[in-house]
């Protein structure tokens, strides 16, 4: 019995089961493993093989470098990123020289090439230079700020003349002594080091400062007080200011140093002791009725 | 035996394998539809307790991330009939479950129900060495149960533990631990025809789907349409499938009493369509539309367009009145319902105490077939629908799901069956290895 009304029974209906192939196929799909595979490595491994097809021509590569520097140029050589001027603040015009001199810096230059960090510290190295601060003001100013050392005494040691200032550190070399006559004099090795000491030596040998020429730092370890006519005061090595006061006392009830005395040492507290020129020696000698022996002592 | 043995623990492994990575697959060969349930489980606790006698459950739970179905092909009565028809129909329930989850299942757990399922019961005694009952007692007094022949060619589907009696006290549950003197117990052992079973394994092979557990269709359509009380007190469920029906008995939530009969909706569908000359796929739709079992005096009155594609007009423009289609149903119904009262009193249905039967299935969907099965069956019959579950589809609610719902349950929390004990130690291989661990371990 052929139907007749409709011919939808020539075609076939569509099978609704998945052939084995699709079957498989979605069960692979559904692996989580081949999933992330093919959802994440695959396009990974495509991009990647595509850059590096692309980037295994040299001549691309190259392009690709000169690209980006002349982008990198264009950049940098606008005028708003242009450091035109150099302003140095704070400082005396031979250290604002210096300081240039330091820097070097071949002006006009982009803001993007200026090592900020390296120009501070080239700057700091200098001796003068107490503290220092870099930075680009708009308009293309760099401006370095300053802060001086103050000099406060005068150091001379074997490798020359120093300023130095009040924590010791140096500020500049100079010529002569007379170059700072206003500044008090520091000599020896270690002399930097006990500054503080110094200055409180100073501040306390008020009647003094009119003979004293200097101070000396004997042996890293304790002060000796020069005065003129080649007098010397030995300090100990604790408590200097204390002895140095009695001494002044002393002195001004019987004037020890006005007297031919070529040094007094106050080493040992409990036993200060002068030591006499010795032509003053042998005179006190003569007086005592002791026949010195002929020779210089 | 042992090679059963081997193969259901085998089995077994593959299901907990199958739970610990938390997907599983349900599948419900019948014989009009094929179902497919992806299970996700969230918490593998319920393998703690796996060896012992108890309830072996644990509370996994579980939750169905996919449901398909589709029209069964290749399977008559509950078996495997064509096997590549059978494939096509599984793949694609398989295929569109694992869309719908969005996830690749590999194992799969499941049910049918035709081969022909026998129903053993099996008694076995043991004199307890001390008087208290350890594993390996309970694991002699399983051994002790005397296995009848069960024929050429039949495998055991299920072999439960029904009760333990330790002395004169009976319906222990869990006799571990108790003193006593004698042991014995109950087992209910069901056996089917094994080339149905291989043509299922290899099946499924075929679909590339390890097997990671078998069962009856009847027992566990029983599981998910027998509510808690029903179970425990004594009830049967008949599951009117396409195919086949399904009988299971159960009491103190064990399934005691297993069969099936080899009529289903789909003999209703062909006896209409020999009845009224119309294609199978007509009557089928005639059936579920205006198909019913009690006839009025309206339905006298209800006429049927029945057509026909022939292109003469006399046989295209044929009708019935729903009476006639009726009078076409009621007999083949009727002698399914009495061919499954005939088995249930063959095994002794009515010496248990509560007689309520519950009918499930696609073709318990007829209207007013509680009327006529309360005739048949006794008074106590209501129609059962199955369990819900946690993210079924409302589409798979229907009582036509009710084993594929069951297997669910029985995925999650199966009973335990004989392969779940320990094997006694005189049963190992002589200088076997583990024999002697046994041996250390049972008197250290």
């Amino acid at each position: 019995m052929r139907p007749i009304a409709g011919q939808k029974r020539n075609t076939p209906r569509r099978d609704p089961a998945p052939s084995r192939m699709a079957y498989r196929l979605q069960r692979l799909w559904l692996t989580p493993s081949v999933r992330a595979a093919l959802r994440v490595g695959l396009p990974a491994l495509v991009l990647a093989a595509g850059v590096g097809t692309y980037l295994a021509d040299e001549g691309r590569r190259d392009a690709l470098a000169s690209i980006y520097i002349d982008m990198r140029e264009k950049v940098k050589n606008r005028p708003e990123f242009q450091v035109t001027l150099l302003s140095v603040e704070g400082a005396s015009p031979e250290l604002a020289e210096a300081v240039r001199n330091a820097l070097a810096l071949p002006l006009p230059l982009s803001s993007l090439d200026l090592d900020l960090e390296a120009a501070r510290s080239k700057v700091a190295q200098l001796y003068a230079v107490g503290s220092v601060d870099v930075r680009v003001q708009s308009g293309g100013i760099l401006q370095v700020v300053i802060k001086e050392r103050v000099p406060a005494f005068v150091w001379r040691d074997a490798a020359g003349i120093w300023l130095v200032d009040d924590t010791g550190k140096r500020v500049a070399e100079v010529e002569a002594r007379s170059d700072r006559p206003d500044l008090p004099l520091i000599a020896g090795e270690g002399a930097d080091k006990a500054i503080a000491e110094a200055r409180q030596i100073y501040a306390s040998a008020g009647p003094l400062l009119p003979r004293l020429r200097g101070l000396v730092r004997m042996g890293n370890r304790r002060w000796d007080i020069v005065l003129d006519r080649d007098q010397r005061i030995l300090l100990p090595a604790d408590q200097p200011v204390l002895a140095l006061e009695r001494l002044i006392a002393l002195d001004q009830a019987q004037e020890v140093l006005a007297r031919d005395v070529v040094a007094v040492d106050l080493r040992l507290q409990a036993r200060p002791s002068l030591r006499l020129a010795p032509y003053s020696l042998a005179e006190l000698r003569r007086q005592r009725g002791i026949i010195p022996a002929e020779n210089d002592l | 035996m042992t090679d059963l043995y081997q193969t259901q623990r085998a089995m077994r492994n593959i299901r907990r394998a199958a739970l610990q990575r938390g997907v599983i697959a349900i599948l419900d060969i019948g014989s009009s539809k094929v179902g497919c349930l992806i299970l996700r489980v969230s918490d593998s606790d319920g393998l703690r307790d796996m060896e012992g006698v108890g309830s072996m459950a644990g509370q996994s739970s579980f939750r169905v991330i996919g449901a398909a179905t589709t029209r069964s092909r290749g399977v008559s009565f509950g078996e495997i009939a064509v096997m590549n028809e059978t494939e096509r129909a599984i793949r694609t329930a398989v295929q569109s479950a694992q869309k719908m989850a969005n996830v690749r299942v590999d194992h799969v757990i499941a049910c049918f129900s035709g081969a022909e399922p026998r129903s053993y019961g099996l008694a076995g005694e043991w004199e307890l060495e001390d008087s208290v009952v350890t594993e390996q007692d309970v694991a002699r007094v399983l051994a002790s149960c005397e296995v009848p022949d069960v024929g050429e060619g039949r495998e055991v589907l299920h072999a439960q533990p029904v009760n333990f009696a330790l002395d004169h006290r009976t319906g222990l549950g869990d006799p571990r631990g108790q003193i006593g003197n004698r042991l014995s117990c109950d087992l209910h052992m069901m056996t089917v025809d094994a080339s149905v079973v291989q043509n299922l394994i290899y099946c499924l092979k075929r679909c590339d789907l390890e097997l990671a557990g078998m069962a009856s269709s009847a027992y566990v359509s029983g599981i998910s349409s027998l509510v808690e009380d029903e179970q425990e007190l004594g009830a049967a469920c008949i599951d009117l499938g396409g195919g086949s029906t399904g009988i299971s008995v159960f009491m103190k939530k064990h399934m005691i009493y297993a069969d099936s009969v080899r009529m289903g909706g789909d003999h209703v569908t062909s006896d209409i369509s020999k009845g009224l000359q119309v294609p199978l796929a007509t009557a089928e739709r005639i059936k579920t539309k205006f198909g019913g079992v009690h006839a009025t005096g309206m339905d006298d009155r209800e006429m049927i367009e029945i057509g026909g594609d022939s292109g003469d007009w006399e046989k295209d423009r044929r009708q019935v009145s729903r009476t006639e289609l009726i009078g076409i149903m009621r007999p083949r119904v009727e002698e399914i319902l009495e061919e499954a009262r005939a088995r249930l009193d063959a095994a002794g249905f009515d010496h248990l105490p509560s007689q309520q039967i519950v009918l499930t299935g696609g073709a318990s969907q007829i209207p007013g077939l509680d009327g006529l099965a309360a005739r048949i069956l006794g008074q106590r019959v209501r129609l059962g629908r199955p369990l819900r579950v946690q993210g079924l589809p409302q589409a798979a609610t229907g009582p036509a799901f009710s084993s594929a719902v069951g297997l669910c349950l029985f995925a999650a929390h199966p009973q335990d069956e004989w392969w779940d004990f320990d094997i006694p130690a005189e049963r190992y291989p002589a200088r076997s290895l583990k024999r002697a661990l046994k041996w250390f371990k049972d008197n250290w």
